[in-house]
């Protein structure tokens, strides 16, 4: 029953063997052995699993690997420069104390990028909106919540320099 | 090993071939939001599983003489879409608040309706909206009125072979206000514990209920119309009392269960009042609408 399905994932093709019923976190974590997005309740309620697939967030603890198929997929290992450095969304977690035991942080990050790429500058309230599918055990989001916008700053302040280098 | 064959047709015409060719082994999967957990929990076991995914006629959005939303069409293309936002806010309403972004990128209105759980969030907007139910099916194509669609807690008017095209809604009049209103106890990530949805038209004086629908989720086994409550508020200048008659109106005609999630008792009096409040919104925006 295996088949064989290529796609990219942060920007490198792969091709893999896989079991039709498999979902796209398992292949992502035992197979590709990207471990950055987390197994947490298997069932599209807590986020941890949270990846791009065309530059959208999906829950892939449910997202079927066969739907992969051709498309760009995106996890949080794909978010550091070739150069190795973070990217500001990590950086901004980092500097508003967004993470405690971490578990959740890799989906809350490309959950908020999913949001700041279509929406540069949110307010509290589109934060929370594009976040509340991602459950946190240990702070109280309001970190969270100050990191996305503190990341969106570093963003903006960022295109802007590149803007004015032009 | 427990698995299944996955296949992904590109057209409805190959669709429906090949569940006509598994008929009773296989499952349609547009989304898999419901499917998937409901397979992982061991609660089906298909041999096929027929993903709707990539059949383009199923997906779209379009308004011109009504509005037709094709099956495989998620949430948030519609929370995002245009039409959806200027003219249907009782739809955004509904998709704004289902599950979470990521749930809304994959889920579909069809999976929704097809999986007719009695908390359906989209539910409650289609039967308010006087949506019909467009099937393609080995005999052909057929229309069904979306109120006879549910026949019971995850049990639909679908015969076998059959697969949910698109759904069409009538153009509402002008002087409309629509709204539906989603009880929960947290804002996302959470089942309504009541769906409540109401549409009223007004007439050319801006006063008289020209047409009005209220219909509920998780009020009876599948989502209902409160037909008696709709007809006691026609005719009539609707303010805050008739609402609140309309909302008692609307509790007799339920048969809400006790669950983990709420009380019979809790639910008829929060039908009372969630009955008003949309109301309430509903003639709110009906003069929004009447203004823009
Ligand atoms: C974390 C989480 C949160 C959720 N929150 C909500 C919520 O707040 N409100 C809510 O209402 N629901 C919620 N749901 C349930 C679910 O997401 C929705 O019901 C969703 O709309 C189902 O759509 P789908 O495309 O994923 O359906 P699928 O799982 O793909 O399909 C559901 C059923 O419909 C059938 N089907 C699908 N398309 C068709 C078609 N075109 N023709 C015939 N049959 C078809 C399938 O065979 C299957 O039986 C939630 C689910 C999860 C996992
Ligand atoms: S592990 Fe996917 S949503 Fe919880
Ligand atoms: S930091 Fe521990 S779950 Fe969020």
């Amino acid at each position: 029953m295996r088949r064989t399905i290529r796609f990219t994932v942060n920007g490198d093709p792969v091709e893999v063997e896989v079991q039709p019923h498999w979902p796209l976190l398992r292949v992502l974590r035992d197979e590709l052995e990207l471990t950055g997005a987390k197994m947490g309740c298997g069932e599209g309620e807590c986020g941890a699993c949270t990846v791009l697939v065309d530059g959208k967030p999906i829950n892939s603890c449910i997202y079927p690997v066969l739907e992969a198929e051709g498309k760009q997929v995106l996890t949080i290992e794909g978010l550091v420069s070739s150069e190795n450095e973070l990217h500001p969304i990590q950086q901004a977690f980092l500097d508003k104390a967004g993470v405690q035991c971490g578990f959740c942080t890799p989906g809350m990050i490309m959950s908020a990028k999913a949001l700041l790429d279509m929406n540069p500058n949110p307010t509290e309230d589109e934060v929370r909106h594009a976040l509340a599918g991602n459950f946190c055990r240990c702070t109280g989001y309001v970190q969270i919540v100050e990191s996305v916008r503190h990341a969106a700053e570093l963003l903006l302040k960022n295109a802007k320099q590149t803007g004015a280098g032009e | 090993m427990r698995s299944y064959e996955y296949l992904k047709p590109t057209s409805l015409k190959e669709a429906l071939e090949l569940l006509g060719r598994y008929g009773e082994k296989a499952k349609l999967v547009a989304g898999g939001t419901d499917l998937m957990v409901q397979w992982k929990k061991k609660i089906i076991s298909p041999e096929y599983v027929i993903s709707l995914r990539n059949v383009p006629e199923l997906s779209f959005v379009t308004y011109e003489s009504d509005l037709k939303i094709g099956s495989a069409t998620t949430h948030r293309t519609l929370e995002l879409s245009p039409i959806i936002r200027e003219h249907f806010p009782i739809l955004l309403d509904a998709v704004s608040n289902l599950g979470s972004v990521q749930v809304r990128n994959s889920a579909t209105i069809g999976g929704n309706i097809c999986n007719a759980a009695p908390s359906a969030d989209t539910a409650p907007p289609l039967l308010a909206l006087d949506a019909v139910a467009h099937i393609a099916g080995p005999q052909g194509e057929r229309t069904m009125p979306i109120a006879e669609f549910f026949k019971g807690p995850s049990r639909t008017a679908l015969a076998s072979g059959e697969i949910v095209t698109h759904f069409s809604i009538p153009r509402p009049s002008p002087n409309t206000g629509m709204a539906y209103w989603k009880h929960t106890r947290r804002k996302a990530m959470d089942l309504p514990i009541l769906g409540v949805a109401v549409l009223l038209s007004f007439g050319q004086d801006g006063k008289t209920c020209a047409k009005a629908r209220i219909s509920l989720g998780v009020a009876a086994p599948t989502p209902m119309r409160a037909r008696k409550a709709e007809a006691y508020l026609e005719g009539k200048e609707v303010d805050r009392g008739a609402l609140d008659e309309a909302g008692k109106i609307a509790a007799g005609e339920a048969s809400p269960r006790t669950t983990i999630r709420g009380s019979q008792w809790y639910r008829e009096e929060m039908i009372r009042v969630l009955v008003r409040r949309t109301g309430l919104m509903c003639i709110e925006r009906a003069k929004g609408a009447a203004h823009g």
